[in-house]
């Protein structure tokens, strides 16, 4: 069997997870706590975010008048909130924060699925090259959206950046599959440089489609460089949100698949897991959550592979508690990042990209330096 | 005995068989597995032995709907092929012969991945867990990281996890279960070499099927009821120990001198010929 130098590796990748054999008894228990108190830290996150900015606004005096605001949008406004407060609140700050929960939730699920997907836990969109490929798709559309594509524009109307970037994602997803996996099992060193040239092909390209670009076109296309976030409206998050919210809906589905997947391919069939159908439907979710983050906050690295690991440390890589944990943290990661990026340089702002590379990349070196004798890297 | 409850019964009796007619096995251009036609029972716990490379495994792995065939392989009277993945899974469970995890699972997930009744509460789970893993030897484990074990204990725990799969032998309907193990003692020391075949064979005498593929000899002739000898992918003999436990058959096989004896309790004995060897 060529898979003689397997079980050294895996053991090597117990080690990156070496905190999870200190935690004896019922993992469950765990795993739903972890996961109710990310929610209220959620919670908090958002309050903390909508509270932060240059202007000064009473976010807890406005906070009750939201929902009555949400279901009748039209009824007046009491008049003990200013309207300047309201339209920071609302029209600024609510849909940049809902936006960066949606991505951040899309982000970390769609890691943790493809590491589950790939059985290996350096799977990345942002790394292997899937949002680089919808990048493209998206920069194609920026582009030539006006020209060459404007029936398609017409047709798909604002789901038109998301649809081209989710297609632009998926083929990379699908080369990727093709180039990394052998015999079920997605070697470390394949998978990463498979996804490096396959992101550096794919960035070439859109390179190119900057000397096509008209000057208000650059500037759109600058912003897929590194991610950011301004720009949020509720346009956007109308855009996103159904293709993040049905893959979040979609994930619980999957867990079972994805926890037989660590078996093994052959393994997961023997217990009666239709394996192809289910790398299918994750794989096109992957690719459709990525695609829709890419298409309204560009390429936004580390953050699906910093979730998921941080969580498998404390409730175990079990993908029924994972995956509602991960967006959850994913949700809180990004928001605070936003916000950081909205208050370390203020008034300006920086990219949201810079702060996860930031955090993420040191991340990912730890993980391979921990692990790097065993691998083979 | 009237003659149509004969015909019943050898109805029954077959629905509960596997069959494997005339299978071939292609990889590439070559042929791993060669006009295989043999049956087993449940009942019965059948060996499958022969030199390295001789496709046993590969067998196995057709008869566990991994892999492509030609002709016909009937498990209870449905051709694999056709049956789903679920169908396959509740009529039958599968050790591989390696097992590695990509995420560092406890002991108890890894088994409890073989529980496919989702409607069974967590105490009932942890009690049919903890029973697998006593049944294994492994009292005790659940909280163990399943990649800190050592490679006898993980091949002891996924033993476990099938025997979740497929607890009773026989269902509820009457439908025989089967056990496909892939070399399931070959790292496992002589006491639960032992203590696992024993498990096996008991699941045989219970009403299930075990076909298991083999390599010690000794430990086949000890626990097998019937057994498939092959060679380059191709059957060399099928039938009982009496008629396979032969220098006739088992030196040719295995390209080696075999000195065969059996005890008084008539337990053969296979030992190579050493002299021949220096």
């Amino acid at each position: 069997m060529t898979d003689a130098s397997l079980p050294r590796q895996e053991r090597g990748l117990a080690a990156i997870f070496g905190l999870t054999a200190l935690k004896h008894g019922d993992r469950a228990s765990i795993a739903r706590w972890v996961i109710a108190t990310l929610a209220m830290l959620l919670i908090a996150t958002m309050i903390g975010s909508l509270a932060t900015g240059p202007i000064l606004v009473p976010v807890f005096d406005l906070l009750p008048h939201i929902p009555s605001h949400l279901a009748d949008p039209s009824a007046p406004l009491p008049e003990t909130v200013s309207l300047r407060d309201w339209i920071v609140v609302m029209d600024i700050r609510l849909p940049r924060i809902t936006l960066g929960a949606l991505i951040g939730a899309a982000l970390a699920v769609s890691g943790a699925v493809m590491q589950g997907l790939f059985r290996n836990p350096l799977a990345d969109p942002g790394i292997v090259g899937v949002s680089a490929g919808a990048g493209l798709g998206a920069a194609l559309f920026i582009v030539l959206g006006n020209a060459a594509l404007a029936p398609a524009m017409a047709v798909l109307g604002i789901y038109a950046i998301p649809f081209a970037a989710f297609a632009g994602g998926l083929i990379n997803t699908l080369l990727l599959y093709r180039i990394g996996t052998r015999g079920g099992f997605t070697s470390v060193a394949t998978l990463l440089l498979a996804g490096i040239a396959l992101g550096a092909l794919t960035g070439a390209i859109t390179g190119l489609l900057f000397y096509v670009a008209d000057d208000n076109q650059l500037r759109d296309l600058q912003f897929w460089g590194l991610g950011s976030l301004a720009g949020a409206n509720w346009e956007k998050v109308a855009s996103a949100a159904p293709i993040i919210l049905t893959m979040l809906l979609a994930t619980p589905f999957l867990a079972r698949g994805l926890n037989a997947l660590t078996l093994g391919e052959a393994a997961a069939a023997h217990i009666g897991i239709r394996v192809q159908r289910l790398k299918n439907i994750s794989i096109l979710l992957v690719a459709a959550a990525t695609g829709a983050s890419v298409a309204v906050s560009g390429g936004i690295g580390f953050v699906g592979i910093v979730v998921p690991h941080l969580l498998r440390l404390s409730i175990g890589p079990d993908h029924k508690y994972l995956l509602p944990a991960a967006a959850l943290l994913g949700a809180i990661l990004l928001i605070g990042a936003d916000t950081l990026a909205r208050k370390i340089v203020a008034p300006a702002e920086l990219p949201i990209g810079i702060i996860t590379a930031f955090i993420g990349a040191p991340f990912f070196l730890w993980i391979l330096l921990r692990n790097r004798g065993l691998t083979g890297l | 005995m009237t003659n149509t409850s004969i015909l019943v019964e050898e109805l029954l009796t077959s629905a509960q068989a596997l069959d494997v007619r005339d299978v071939q096995i292609t990889l590439g251009s070559s042929c791993i597995v060669n006009h295989m036609s043999f049956s087993a029972h449940s009942g019965e716990l059948l060996a499958i032995i022969g030199p390295s490379g001789s496709g046993k495994t590969t067998l196995l792995k057709a008869i566990t709907g991994e892999r492509p065939y030609s002709g016909s392989i009937q498990l209870g009277g449905y051709e694999i092929a056709s049956l789903s993945p679920e169908a396959q899974a509740l009529a039958r469970g599968v050790l591989p012969q390696a097992s590695h995890l990509s995420f560092p699972l406890t002991v108890s997930e890894v088994i409890g991945l073989g529980i496919l009744d989702r409607r069974q509460g967590r105490l009932a789970r942890a009690h049919r867990i903890a029973e697998a893993l006593a049944l294994v030897g492994l009292p005790g484990f659940e909280a163990r990281t399943y990649q800190d074990l050592s490679g006898g204990e993980q091949q002891r725990a996924q033993l476990a996890r099938v025997i979740c799969q497929v607890w009773d032998p026989v269902a509820a309907d009457g439908t025989q279960r089967w056990l496909f193990l892939d070399e399931p003692v070959s790292s496992l020391d002589i006491k639960h070499q032992y203590q696992i075949m024993k498990l096996a064979k008991d699941y045989a005498r219970r009403g299930g099927g075990v076909i298991a593929v083999m390599h010690d000899l000794n430990l086949t002739a000890a626990f097998a009821d019937k057994i498939l000898v092959m060679k380059y992918g191709a059957k060399v003999q099928h039938g009982s120990l009496e008629n396979v436990f032969s220098e006739k058959t088992l030196t040719p096989t295995f390209e080696m001198p075999l000195d065969i004896t059996r005890s008084k309790e008539g337990t053969f004995q296979v030992t190579p010929q050493l002299a021949e060897l220096v």
